[in-house]
């Protein structure tokens, strides 16, 4: 069993857990993933190990779906069924001077290891990080403490400026450019980011989330096509190089289950409600 | 003498291909005993060595001819922990049945039929042996939890062994758990079984994959290990190769199985992982692997299940007796068809092109090699489960370099030890996709190659 030792809500929908995992923690490194089962009937989700030390680890998940409210649901001291990782390839640090990262809601969380890592090394790290509403810009004091300039986004303009982080970047390179930028967010936001980093000759990785069962390699559902090549996110990523990944086919596997996905969250937690 | 086989009670088809129940429900005691009658208890018997695991074949159906089914259970568990497993799911009719006496003028024994039937007496009675193990000093690790694993780690224990086995995932039983559908091997007899290698003394330890989680070197340095066996098994899902083969709709064989069998997503919503088909659903592939995804997809509701094969029907690499379950259950066969590409709706899978195939030459397999015509025909799917074969699994070979492996992926091994001293392999991770019975060969095999290592290497 996997124990909670830390819970802080980082705003309505998101959520950050410390969870004890001495295996998991042993070997892992920035870029790494981990998959959760939160009982012993539940599915196989994964996610960032955002930060780690000898035996535990950082997670951080938005309460979307059924098993994240689930997860949601648990307290410090209670047991998750199963944690295991560490998974996938560490981020795949490049030699460069200047990183811009990018941002989108909860990608803010995967994007936290990465550009702390370059920072470590000594590269320049800047910020454009996006979400709907000011409180969706989460872990802002974590990268405040290495990142040299943050800018900011928001759908509705209660902070920063009103709009998409495109809109921010955009504006951003008139005046500058970067050797890199990292973008992690929704496919949307990182297709579109990738274009117009495209335009300006700016060097894209990307993290991506496609939807894994095992995660070790052997089912293949998280497959993505790049340059016509076939690659497994969980054991060939998660992180790639933006340029040939195709995206729309990306995003339309990755809502394959989005209706089943519905359809559980309303009956199951829905009936929950009643039962309180 | 009884000329013909004592014929097994099936579910019927047409009420089983609506559930995920067990296909065949196995003898009664009375049935067993026919069947074992026909036995010629040969002095020289050539079901023995025929039998991977050399169960003492003669001597168990000779006891349940007496009524003395513990005794039964005994024979076969000195040489097999697993016979409700391996009855259900060996390939008897190449192996133990194909070298038995009786089959050269009649039909021979069913011998996989009566083990099943011992292995289920002990399941039902919680028969256990009560071994005397006598604890050696000594550690060793099991990689892999599936059929050669769990072999190794019951030979290695009984040896006297400290055994460790360490799993990826978070059940116990690797290819017989997300591999195999319940209608063919119910999980609760997997489940079972793996219990009395526990009741060996064997730990199990899930969620660890080997080469992230530990390294082999960690487990030699700071775990104490004085040898490492290898069971990974054979999970990375061969590809096709042709566009749009990673279209919304399009599974490989392995990520279906393991939606429906390890994570049951036949009964969702009660359980969280879904699964979505659709109606019309090609299968490619002719293996026993194919007929399983087939069958499961019939047993999901899909109206039309076809398989689309490259060979024609005598050509199928599966078991005769799956065909014909298939086949039953109305599984349509499409024959000398090669898929060369899939069409979509906005990346939504719509139909998939095949090559219309003859047969030319012989090839290296003994079969005709199938040659296109440069003719197409094409169906309309709502998916398509590609099951053309799996690799050995990636991970513990990515991050052990000086871990060899041949073109193909598998581990290279020399009297069963890898190119690391100390670090032994064996199952379909050295001999790529087999079977269930193969690998607990191997896993037996490679037990009696570690016990002589470490009593040449280490206790010197």
């Amino acid at each position: 069993m996997y124990k909670i030792i830390k819970k802080e809500t980082l705003n309505n929908d998101v959520e950050l857990m410390i969870i004890e995992a001495p295996l998991v923690a042993k070997n892992a490194k920035p870029g790494n993933f981990l998959i959760i089962r939160v009982n012993d009937s539940g599915e196989r989700v994964p996610l960032t190990i955002v930060e780690f030390d000898e035996k535990n680890v950082t997670i951080i998940y938005q309460k979307l779906g059924y098993t994240t409210t689930l997860l949601s649901q648990l307290n410090v001291g209670d047991n998750i069924y199963d944690v295991v990782g560490p998974l996938g390839q560490p981020t795949y640090i490049r030699d460069v001077k200047t990183v811009l990262g990018i941002a989108g809601g909860v990608g803010s969380a995967p994007l936290l290891p990465q550009l702390e890592e370059y920072s470590k090394r000594g590269t320049i790290v800047d910020l454009i990080i996006g979400g709907r509403t000011k409180e969706h810009l989460i872990l802002v004091d974590k990268y405040k403490e290495f990142c040299r300039n943050i800018y900011f986004a928001t759908d509705d303009g209660s902070y920063g400026k009103k709009g998409f982080v495109t809109d921010v970047a955009k504006e951003l390179y008139e005046k500058q450019t970067y050797d890199l930028s990292i973008v992690i967010g929704p496919l949307i936001m990182m297709k579109n980011t990738y274009l117009l980093n495209k335009k300006y000759n700016i060097l894209t990785d990307v993290s991506l989330n496609p939807i894994m069962v095992d995660g070790t390699g052997m089912c293949g559902n998280c497959r993505v096509t790049i340059n016509n090549k076939t690659y497994f996110a969980c054991v060939d990523g998660p992180d790639f190089p933006a340029d040939g990944i195709d995206f729309d086919e990306l995003m339309v596997r990755q809502r394959y289950y989005v209706k089943e996905e519905k359809h559980i969250c309303k009956i199951k937690l829905e009936n929950n409600h009643d039962k309180k | 003498m009884i000329k013909n086989k004592t014929k097994m009670p099936v579910q019927d088809p047409d009420i089983r291909n609506n559930n995920f129940l067990e296909v065949a429900l196995g003898y009664d005691l009375k049935l067993a005993k026919i069947e074992a009658s026909r036995c010629l208890d040969c002095k020289n018997p050539r079901c023995v060595p025929a039998c991977p695991v050399n169960i003492d074949i003669p001597k168990f159906i000779k006891e349940i001819e007496n009524d003395e089914l513990d005794e039964a259970y005994f024979t076969i568990t000195r040489s097999n922990i697993l016979p409700s497993i391996c009855g259900r799911v060996c390939p008897q009719e190449k192996q133990c049945e194909q070298a038995c006496i009786v089959g050269i003028k009649y039909e021979p024994v069913s011998i996989g039929a009566l083990e099943r039937f011992v292995g289920d007496y002990a399941l039902k009675k919680q028969l256990n042996t009560i071994e005397n193990i006598k604890d050696l000093p000594y550690r060793v690790a099991i990689v892999g939890s599936g059929p050669a694993g769990l072999s190794a780690a019951a030979s290695l224990r009984r040896m006297g062994y400290i055994v460790d086995v360490y799993e990826a995932l978070h059940e116990f039983g690797g290819v017989l758990k997300y591999g195999i559908p319940d209608f063919r091997l119910p999980k609760d007899i997997v489940d079972k079984e793996i219990d009395n290698t526990k009741k060996l003394g064997v730990k199990f330890h899930k969620n660890v994959i080997i080469g992230m989680s530990l390294t082999i070197e960690q487990l030699f340095n700071e775990y104490n290990y004085k040898a490492i066996f290898i069971g990974s098994g054979a999970g990375l899902p061969k590809s096709l190769g042709i566009p749009g083969e990673n279209l919304a709709g399009i599974y490989y064989a392995n990520e279906f199985l393991t939606r429906v069998n390890l994570m049951k997503a036949n009964r969702f919503p009660e359980t969280p992982t879904p699964v979505k088909i659709g109606q019309n659903v090609a299968i490619v592939g002719g293996g026993n692997v194919a007929i399983d995804a087939a069958r499961t997809a019939k047993r999901l509701g899909a109206k039309n299940v076809f398989i689309i094969y490259r060979r024609d029907m005598s050509s199928l690499p599966a078991r005769r007796e799956e065909i014909d379950h298939a086949i039953e259950e109305h599984i349509d066969f499409h024959l000398l068809l090669n898929p060369v590409e899939f069409i979509d709706d906005s990346y939504q899978v719509k139909q998939v092109k095949c090559e219309i195939m003859e047969l030319g030459e012989m090839d290296d397999s003994g079969r005709r090699r199938p040659v296109g015509t440069g003719k197409y025909k094409t169906f309309e799917i709502d998916s398509c489960i590609i099951s053309i074969g799996q690799s050995p699994n990636p991970i513990l070979k990515n991050v052990t370099p000086n871990l060899k492996v041949d073109s193909k992926g598998r581990i290279i091994v020399n009297n069963y030890q890898t190119s690391i001293p100390g670090v032994f392999a064996g199952g379909d991770v050295v001999s790529g996709a087999a079977t269930v019975i193969l690998a607990m060969g191997a896993g037996k095999k490679t037990a009696i190659a570690i016990d002589n290592y470490i009593k040449e290497k280490v206790e010197k």
